[in-house]
């Protein structure tokens, strides 16, 4: 009796994994490859198109697009976000006296929601009244379109994203400059080795598995944005900020394309897992 | 750089709508016409209430069975253990991208949608929440469980009377982070709720701010996304230190 009840307890202890593993994760991915052929809006009875969805993917102008756009995007967003990090966390790590209230500041836009954050930055960026077109005038420059110009709108969200997650990312840096160990730049000091020499020689050969994470875990965002496109530019001007997800969102809800949305989600994933791993042998180099 | 933002927005919504275009920091005269056309519209006090409910049923699900499959997964040996351990981690380099869609189709097939069930049953088991407390539990020594064995106590008490009180940082941690998320969450409520009485705050806002109702009234808006802030904010300013931590050890162990 002991005995039986030892093993069966564990396993009951795992059940609602287990469970919530068959139900929300193993089904699902099962049911997508099942949908990905064939046609269906839910009401209607389904109906198996064979490869159709595949060869209509290739051929899909707005989902290339949104790969392009989600490129652009990370073009832009992953090495503002590591320089932009990389400086401020070496100024905190310096200057002791009001870090707290720096560290706390930077980390204000990461814990509130990407709602908030478009809804300001859309005003900020308004093209007639927001703060920086009129900073812009004052200054005697032209107005930039940054949500409304098809060339800037997805820039624009770059930048409003590394403002939002940077914070995240200093503290990350933080703790990882603070894992050089000291003695390395005193000696480098004895060498006479400038600031610059410094910083390339010894702390980012040692911070290369934080900048790694981070170019990881942008990627992922990257890849994931929805929210900021659709409250700030709905995918527009001209599908520029149309996003991997708000694609799918749009064919799942929009017209209700449950199969191809379905191909979409995991044409998405498989770019994600490609752009991941080339990634990471570049950044092993 | 930061905090302005945050201020002008702040400040903005309590301007007049005249002088937004040009308002810089403090607004001429101070008026709450903003909200009090908000509260008219949009059920706000409705959504905060469910928003509070789905977040705290989330966090208290996740942190009991992330315990509980975490002390299994640490603590008991027993056949399937380690596969069940690389599962987790395998399904937690899976894009959500995948799993999107057939999960909504599972919501209507289970009736779901438009259900509090939707938002919380699917979120509460966290692979992350799970790992987190399996590393934790590690750390603590066998005397303390061997002990309570002695004294007749089950798993369950085990894991609630002993473990609990002793893994206060982890609790803390994983429930700043399954909170915080919940509570930012808005894809997967845009998905299975339409019913606005239902709806979440960052849902309501988002749909408040990007259908016609708020009729261009930038000042209005920015009122639904100060409302929006709020509560996390206030929470922030209590637990900041918490907040950091948490969310920088979630990024490290990624």
């Amino acid at each position: 009796m002991n005995i039986r009840h030892k093993t069966i307890l564990p396993w009951l202890l795992v059940s609602p994994y287990i469970i919530h593993l068959l139900v929300f994760v193993a089904f699902p991915i099962l049911f997508s490859l099942v949908l990905t052929f064939n046609k269906w809006n839910i009401i209607s009875p389904m109906e198996y198109i064979g490869l159709s969805n595949y060869s209509r993917i290739l051929h899909d102008r707005q989902f290339w697009k949104a790969v392009g756009n989600t490129l652009i995007f990370l073009s832009i967003h992953i090495p503002l976000q590591i320089i932009v990090a990389i400086s401020l966390a070496e100024i905190l790590n310096q200057k002791i006296k009001l870090r707290p209230f720096f560290r706390g500041a930077f980390f204000l836009p990461v814990i509130v929601s990407g709602v908030v954050v478009s809804i300001l930055w859309q005003q900020l960026l308004g093209f007639d009244t927001g703060i920086f077109n009129r900073m812009l005038t004052s200054i005697g420059l032209g107005r930039i379109g940054w949500l409304i110009d098809p060339n800037w709108a997805m820039p624009s969200i770059a930048i409003m994203a590394t403002w939002k997650n940077v914070g995240l990312y200093i503290v990350l840096f933080l703790v990882g400059l603070q894992t050089v160990p000291k003695a390395y730049y005193e000696a480098a000091d004895i060498e006479g080795a400038t600031k610059w020499q410094k910083f390339w020689h010894i702390t980012l050969p040692m911070i290369n598995p934080t900048i790694f994470m981070v170019v990881i875990l942008s990627t992922i965002g990257g890849f994931s944005l929805f929210i900021e496109p659709y409250v700030m530019t709905g995918g527009g001007p001209l599908n520029s900020t149309l996003s991997a997800v708000l694609y799918i969102y749009k064919q799942a809800f929009f017209y209700y394309h449950m199969g191809y949305s379905a191909t979409l989600g995991i044409f998405f994933a498989m770019i994600i897992l490609f752009v991941i791993i080339i990634q990471k042998k570049f950044i092993e180099k | 750089m930061f905090i302005y933002p945050f201020v002008w927005m702040l400040s903005a919504s309590l301007a007049p709508e005249s002088e937004l275009a040009t308002l810089t920091v403090i607004p001429s005269e101070i008026t709450f016409e903003n909200y009090q056309v908000l509260l008219d519209k949009i059920p706000i006090g409705r959504a905060l209430l469910n928003s509070v409910i789905v977040a705290s049923s989330v966090t208290l699900g996740v942190l009991v069975f992330g315990s509980m499959i975490g002390y299994a997964l640490s603590r008991l040996e027993f056949r399937g253990r380690d596969t069940i351990f690389y599962i987790i981690l395998f399904t937690m380099t899976l894009p959500f991208h995948i799993t999107l869609i057939p999960n909504y189709i599972l919501m209507v097939k289970f009736g779901w949608v438009d259900t509090y069930a939707a938002l919380i049953i699917p979120y509460m088991i966290n692979a992350f929440a799970i790992i987190m407390f399996r590393q934790y539990f590690k750390s603590i020594p066998q005397d303390l469980i061997d002990a309570a064995k002695i004294d007749g106590c089950g798993e369950l008490r085990i894991i609630f009377q002993i473990l609990w009180p002793n893994s206060i940082p982890a609790l803390v941690t994983i429930g700043i982070i399954t909170f915080m998320a919940s509570w930012n969450e808005v894809l997967w409520p845009l998905i299975v709720i339409r019913d606005e009485q239902l709806m979440t705050m960052p849902q309501l806002v988002t749909l408040f701010a990007v259908g016609g109702r708020a009729e261009s009234q930038l000042g209005v808006k920015l009122a639904s996304a100060v409302l929006l802030a709020l509560p996390i904010l206030v929470a922030y300013m209590f637990f900041q230190k918490y907040f950091i931590q948490s969310m920088a050890s979630s990024g490290l162990k990624e």
